[in-house]
């Protein structure tokens, strides 16, 4: 279903975005020109008046996008993995020990030895998606990866170290 | 020498005094303006400590001040904000004006001051206080309703029309009589126009040339060329202040944001001085005689601005309780009142218009942020809910999005 958002100029403050959800409440963001924002709820009585409008700061407002792009992201993965027969989607956390640490993704050669591809890491609530070959592991990655099941267990013995090359 | 010295004590004295009396507003919830028209009213003749020495550069600072607050409400809009609004909200407006104008200008002649003492007292009725009124929907958390666009828009085409009634008052105040005073007009209205245009098509070439990165440069060369322009347009007999609007509006993107950071605290300071000035000029002791007639016309003028606010929120399709809130919100009269009362005051129009004037600003500047919580209250809702399930029974109050 596809979301309107509407777009209101408030001159001489800056801009107003809201949209109204399936559950018939009303969000938006004030974006003020000097980079301040707010975030604004609006009253179920009264849906002209906002019943909150909570200031958020840069870092604030960016990890609030990004607890919702990840919970999205996610939640497009397992939305996948019904989607699909026979096609499965595994969060692998990288072990501490694992040789990869440091490593970039390519040197793991994994879609080529297992057919599972790497979709996407998760890092510090944040998600990094569809890394590239160059793209290097660090210490408590959590790789989310899709394949087969033969697959999906290759993958994460390969993260182990648990193979020989 | 000895006058300099004096003129550092008092100045000193006065503008550490205007910050004590500015943190105590805030303390208390209140717009620095009513103090600052106050400590005016104490330092001026017949008050209780007149100043000697200061008064010519309290002068001047306060043509500053008022160029200042005119730059900086230019450089808060862009020239295509204002023609998009000018066309969204042109009836508002419209209603506005006649809404407000009219009474001020009814209650002069009432008072049996001749028309150019009412072309001046509409004007000071007319404008709502762009800068306290935004400030009272931010301290409110209302920045985020739906009726605050529609508030908005209302005080920038009033800021706009000002770009056109002032240098019509201050032809007319220089007594070139109604002609002269449409001359002026059209001017204004040509310059207008050309700047906006100019402004549209122009405006990135000609912020290009004045630089960001150095912000000392940028400092003189904004604050240098507002007080040329301003200089000039009064030459022309166009109102100083028009002059520095006009060069708000030409400037945009970068330029503008970097000017009104670095021109704010110079603004706040001139403002200041600028306020204190127009209570400077008035003698407390006419004040007592006009206090009646000031509180009548304040009344008279806040519940046209209540209705204005409604009228303008309906045209938005917004509910009963927005319609109320967007009302008392616009209730405020500021620094533009002031503005048009120091033009009339340094022309000696009529002597009863400043103490009126004064006494006007103070009341509604300190009754409006009070009369704007006023809808936040539980019985306030309470009686418009009430009314509300009268009129229209169970209707769906949201709108029909998707």
């Amino acid at each position: 279903m596809r979301v309107r958002v509407e777009q209101t100029p408030l001159p001489g403050i800056g801009v107003r975005h809201d949209l109204v959800t399936s559950s018939g409440r009303t969000v938006g963001v004030v974006s003020h020109r000097n980079g301040r924002r707010d975030l604004v709820l609006y009253d179920v009585d009264d849906p002209d008046s906002c019943l909150a409008s909570i200031p958020l700061t840069d870092g604030e407002a960016e990890a609030l996008a990004n607890v919702l792009g990840a919970s999205l992201m996610l939640g497009q993965l397992a939305g996948l993995r019904q989607q699909a027969a026979g096609l499965l989607t595994e969060q692998i956390a990288l072990p501490a020990g694992s040789p990869f640490v440091g490593r970039r993704l390519g040197d793991t050669r994994a879609r080529t030895r297992t057919s599972a591809s790497i979709v996407a890491v998760l890092r510090d609530r944040e998600v990094i998606a569809s890394p590239g070959p160059s793209f290097v592991f660090e210490a408590n990655d959590v790789v989310v990866t899709v394949g087969t099941r033969e697959g999906l267990d290759g993958v994460t013995a390969i993260l182990a170290g648990d193979t020989d090359d | 020498m000895h006058s300099t010295t004096t003129l550092l004590i008092e100045v000193g004295a006065l503008l550490f005094a205007l910050g004590m009396l500015g943190r105590l507003g805030r303390t208390v919830g209140l717009s620095p303006i009513p103090l600052y028209l106050l400590a005016g009213l104490a330092f001026g003749h017949g008050g209780i400590v007149p100043l000697s020495a200061s008064e010519e550069f309290i002068q001047v600072g306060a043509e500053i001040g008022v160029i200042l607050l005119l730059v900086m409400l230019g450089l808060e809009y862009s020239a295509a904000e204002l023609v998009g609004n000018l066309r969204a909200a042109a009836p508002a407006g419209v209603i506005d004006a006649l809404l407000n104008t009219l009474p001020g200008a009814g209650f002069a002649f009432l008072l049996g001051w001749d028309w150019r003492a009412a072309l001046v007292l509409a004007g000071i009725t007319w404008v709502s206080s762009s800068g306290v009124i935004a400030k009272v929907l931010a301290d409110l958390g209302r920045l985020g309703n739906r009726e605050t666009p529609v508030i908005l828009s209302v005080l920038v085409i009033e800021d706009l029309a000002m770009a056109f009634y002032l240098p019509l008052v201050t032809a007319v105040l220089a007594g070139v009589g109604l002609a002269g005073g449409a001359k002026a007009l059209a001017v204004a209205v040509v310059t207008v126009i050309a700047v906006l245009v100019v402004a549209i098509r122009y405006g990135s070439t000609i912020s290009k040339f004045i630089s960001v990165q150095d912000g000392e440069a940028l400092l003189l060369s904004v604050l240098g060329l507002t007080l040329f322009v301003a200089g000039v347009a009064a030459e022309l007999k166009v109102s100083a202040a028009v002059g520095a609007f006009l060069v708000g509006i030409a400037l945009s993107g970068p330029v503008a944001h970097h000017a009104t950071e670095m021109l704010s605290p110079l603004r706040d300071l001139f403002a200041a001085v600028f306020f204190v000035f127009f209570g400077l000029s008035t003698d407390p002791a006419d004040m007592p005689p006009v206090l009646l007639p000031a509180l009548g016309l304040a009344v008279l003028t806040m519940s046209t601005k209540v209705l204005t606010g409604y009228l303008a929120a309906r045209r938005a399709a917004i509910a009963l309780p927005g319609r109320m809130r967007a009302g008392v919100a616009l209730v405020p009269r500021g620094e533009f009142s002031v503005v048009i009362a120091g033009l009339a005051v340094a022309s000696g129009v009529e002597p009863r218009l400043a103490p009126l004037a004064t006494a006007y600003v103070l009341i509604t500047v300190v009754a409006g942020p009070l009369v704007a919580r006023v809808p936040d209250y539980q019985w306030f809702k309470k009686i418009v809910r009430r009314r509300m399930a009268v009129r229209r029974p169970p209707a769906n109050p949201l709108p029909a999005g998707e």
